[in-house]
């Protein structure tokens, strides 16, 4: 018995590294100058899809929505051992919320169809919703178990999951076809695959050719695509075109979410103080910790 | 998340300055292979992008799966339980990963699995995976016997064996020494033996075998019985199945996540590897080329980690009011290991490329053989890289082995007291060192495989090209030192050769290699300061102190400071 798998991943900038030039005087984050990276609870996501692929064999389709730039994780995704990619792209697809995203996500979806799995980290650190794996869910009817940390099983008529819940965990079990939202603490994420990382290292999303297009009169965009195609490096791209969408449910007119306010919090160090460590020192920092009653 | 190869700003500067179309062109031929293999390269920059893309998947395994384990294994050695040796987990999880990432097959044909890159790139590889844990290593060093199959054995065995190294399936170990022949493996005792239908088998001890508990063993074993020297050896490749024993493994100073074993073979099937009796004088001695290339690797490995952790500890400690980074004898030493790292760098990759050259000329001109075509330019080519791999091999191995213990030596003394506790890694990282200027020759076997060469002086063509650059600044100063070194070279070699005594020269080649090396890393350093402007400080640096070592080695032949050897047994008291 083999398995179909979806993944769902995005690119965002990478928050865990944020240092003084990055913030905007308005407290908002200027994402220029943030590298952009794999969004790391969707790379344990594809993780665990490629652990069931290896397991009961089958294969992997890894699908992000995003800017044209978005083409570096789904060629990560190939470097892992995904077996296809997808990129969805499109300037009125910009600005979408979780409703928007996860509306796009659905109906890009059901084009790969069928497919047992669909795998999509917990939430993405950019913008900590948690929304679009359970949205995208319910759109398209199935079941979803969230938080999973394991694939514990998976058989013909289904598949036992074990998911992190406050103060313990619990096992699950789900028909199939089922989304999964995977926590980062379930499984490390492999690292590439030097054969691969080189075989795709140079696979290219619509978008790019098009660029090598203009940046190069002698080059023609069909041909290209055509040549991409035969040597399996042409990243298949969608966009509304593509796509049997309801425009105004895309992007910004189809985001009701609305940011109210954005509060810049400064977090200072306090004073602090310099302690001997001597015998009166050490007294003195414990009575000053009582004191604060951090010590009973 | 620390990345090994894109942190190294001077792994990435000899990278982008490797200059290998030459290698890459007879490697790839006419990139042949991209027909067969998707990963394999389509031209010379496409090659470069592939070493690229995989140096940085080594980094990554290094700096974030291998290295936070490296103290783990320390502590919890490999162990050896009922005859049946297991690694530290943490070894089992970085080898299942190098595994699993296609990286255990670098060098090998892309028909048995293999990635087919140069020596010189798996050569980097070793480095990063050495600063994260040395004792990883010695079995992911350990491709060099996958290699040596490649090299020598029927395309039989080459099919069987190599597609088990290059999934990562097997491990391997080379089984050479004994206990009763160590540094001189002439005397090995193992027998070799044929039953009627001509299938050979092994009987006998091995001892120190590292990663004697692999599953495919090279070993070296007397195959022409009565015979008392090495040309009675011959080398077989086995398994290392139930025939084969481990009757202990050795407790070590350091390199605790590698098993080094006794091994029993008890009439253990095995199949010849290439010709009889060249065991030793071809294969063993290339097999050791390659080892020794490869434990200057992690030396170099090894060096970087203590000297990361030097600095970090020089610029976090303070003491009388000021971090001890800006106490000036600190800051000296750490310069010095900084230069001492960087010199180190480019001799050994400068090596590699040289072994390269020297093998893939090898491979080139038995096509043209076949294809009749004509190969003296090419056989001159391999004639001369062979010769100058032969000196600089044994001389990158002596130079960095050395130097790893000095690094690993000051990087403790600079943590102080701290230092010499398990709580800093720096302690690991002197005891790891150790070992590297004893295996795979030491340091004194290094200087003796490397004097022919220097009394010869085989780099005089090489020399004599860089003196006559002109060098700008002041960089035209310090070529000028090295011309001095030179000068220095001469007058000590000629008194060395003149005095006409063994003994004398036996012990004088110590000083005499220092010196060539000097001029030869001095050569590359002033060829790396035209094209980056710090590399200035290093070379400066490295070619003033070398000008004064130079004379004190000279002084220390010229003022016949051995002479005293033949009143040995009075001052050993």
């Amino acid at each position: 018995m083999s398995y179909h798998s979806i993944v769902l991943v995005k690119q965002v900038p990478d928050t865990a590294n944020i240092s003084g030039n990055v913030m905007k005087p308005d407290g908002t984050v200027n994402r220029a100058k943030l590298p952009a990276v794999f969004n790391p609870e969707d790379e344990v996501a594809l993780e665990l899809a490629l652990q069931v692929k290896e397991r009961y064999g089958g294969k992997v389709t890894a699908i992000t929505m995003g800017p044209p730039k978005a083409s570096d994780i789904l060629r990560e995704c190939l470097y892992m051992g995904a077996d296809e990619v997808c990129l969805i792209t499109d300037r009125k697809f910009a600005g979408a919320d979780t409703l928007a995203t996860s509306y796009v996500l659905s109906e890009t979806i059901k084009k790969f169809a069928p497919y047992d799995f669909i795998f999509a980290g917990r939430q993405a650190i950019d913008g900590d919703t948690a929304q679009v794996g359970p949205q995208t869910a319910e759109k398209l009817g199935i079941p979803q178990i969230t938080y999973a940390e394991d694939v514990i099983e998976v058989k013909k008529d289904g598949v036992t999951i074990k998911r992190r819940i406050d103060g313990g965990n619990e096992t699950l079990k789900s028909v199939m076809p089922l989304l999964i939202t995977v926590i980062k603490e379930a499984t490390a994420p492999r690292p590439f695959r030097a054969k691969l990382a080189m075989a795709y290292k140079n696979a290219k999303s619509l978008m790019e050719i098009e660029k090598m297009v203009e940046s190069n009169s002698l080059l023609l965009l069909d041909d290209l695509i055509e040549e991409y195609k035969a040597n399996g490096l042409f990243i298949p791209t969608l966009t509304t075109e593509d796509l049997d969408v309801d425009i105004e449910r895309c992007g910004l007119s189809g985001s009701p979410t609305k940011v109210h306010k954005i509060e810049s919090v400064i977090l200072a160090g306090g004073e602090h103080e310099k302690i001997n460590p001597d015998k009166e020192g050490l007294g003195y920092l414990v009575d000053k910790l009582m004191e604060d009653h951090i010590f009973g | 998340m620390p990345n090994f190869f894109t942190d190294n700003k001077d792994i990435l500067f000899q990278f982008e300055n490797f200059n290998i179309e030459d290698i890459i062109e007879l490697m790839e031929g006419n990139f042949e292979d991209a027909k067969d293999f998707n990963y394999a390269p389509k031209d010379n920059q496409d090659a470069m992008d592939n070493y690229q893309k995989t140096l940085e998947i080594v980094g990554d395994i290094a700096g974030n799966i291998v290295a936070p384990l490296a103290a783990e294994v320390d502590e919890e050695s490999a162990q050896f339980d009922n005859g049946k040796v297991t690694y530290a987990k943490g070894t089992q999880e970085a080898l299942r990963q190098l595994s699993q990432a296609d990286l255990m097959g670098f060098t090998l044909p892309r028909k048995h699995g293999g990635l087919n890159f140069p020596i010189t790139i798996y050569i980097m590889a070793i480095e990063m995976i050495s600063r994260a844990d040395a004792s990883l290593m010695n079995i992911f060093g350990l491709q060099d016997i996958a290699e040596t199959i490649n090299k020598f054995s029927s395309e039989e065995q080459k099919a069987e064996f190599l597609p088990q190294f290059a999934s990562g399936k097997a491990t391997g170990a080379m089984a050479l020494t004994e206990p009763d022949a160590g540094s001189d493996l002439q005397a090995v005792n193992l027998q070799a033996y044929q039953d009627e239908d001509g299938n050979w088998f092994l009987h006998g001890v091995k001892r120190f075998i590292t990663n004697g508990n692999a599953d495919i063993h090279l070993v070296l074993a007397r195959s022409e019985a009565g015979t008392k020297d090495g040309r009675g050896l011959s080398m077989f490749v086995c398994y290392g199945d139930d025939t084969v024993t481990v009757r202990r493994i050795e407790h070590k100073l350091g390199i605790h996540g590698s098993p080094t074993c006794e091994l029993q073979f008890n009439d253990t099937p095995a199949k010849l590897v290439g010709k009889r009796k060249f065991g030793l004088i071809k294969y063993v001695m290339d097999l050791m080329n390659g080892a020794r290339l490869g434990v200057s690797a992690q030396a170099l490995g090894i060096s970087q980690a203590a000297y990361e952790e030097a600095l970090s500890y020089a610029k976090a400690r303070e003491q009388f009011g000021k971090a001890i980074y800006d106490i000036p004898v600190v800051t000296n030493m750490l310069i010095d290991m900084r230069v001492t790292l960087e010199s180190n760098r480019s001799l050994i990759y400068a090596t590699s490329k040289w072994v390269d050259r020297r093998d893939k000329l090898i491979e080139r001109i038995e096509h043209l053989k076949e294809e009749g075509k004509a190969f003296q330019e090419e056989s001159a080519k391999q004639k001369e890289a062979a010769k100058i791999s032969a000196l600089l091999t044994p001389m990158t191995k002596y130079i960095l082995t050395e130097a790893a213990n000095k690094i690993t030596y000051d990087a403790l003394q600079i943590h102080g007291g701290t230092g010499y506790m398990k709580e800093f890694s720096v302690e690991r990282l002197a005891r790891d060192a150790r070992i590297t200027n004893i295996y795979e020759g030491t340091s004194q076997l290094q200087i003796v495989a490397a004097i022919g060469g220097v009394i010869n002086d085989i780099l005089a063509d090489h020399f004599d090209k860089n003196e006559k650059k002109s060098y700008k600044g002041t960089l035209a100063g310090l070529a000028d030192r090295l011309k001095e070194i030179r000068e220095l070279f001469y007058e000590g070699q000629k008194f060395v050769v003149d005095k006409n005594d063994r003994y004398f020269q036996d012990v004088a080649a110590k000083e005499l290699v220092e010196m060539y090396s000097y001029l030869y890393v001095g050569y590359l350093l002033l060829d790396e300061a035209e094209i980056n402007t710090r590399k200035v400080f290093i070379a400066n640096r490295y070619i003033v102190s070398a000008s004064a070592m130079a004379r004190k080695n000279y002084e220390t032949i010229k003022n016949e400071q051995f002479s005293d050897l033949l009143h040995a047994d009075e001052i050993l008291i």
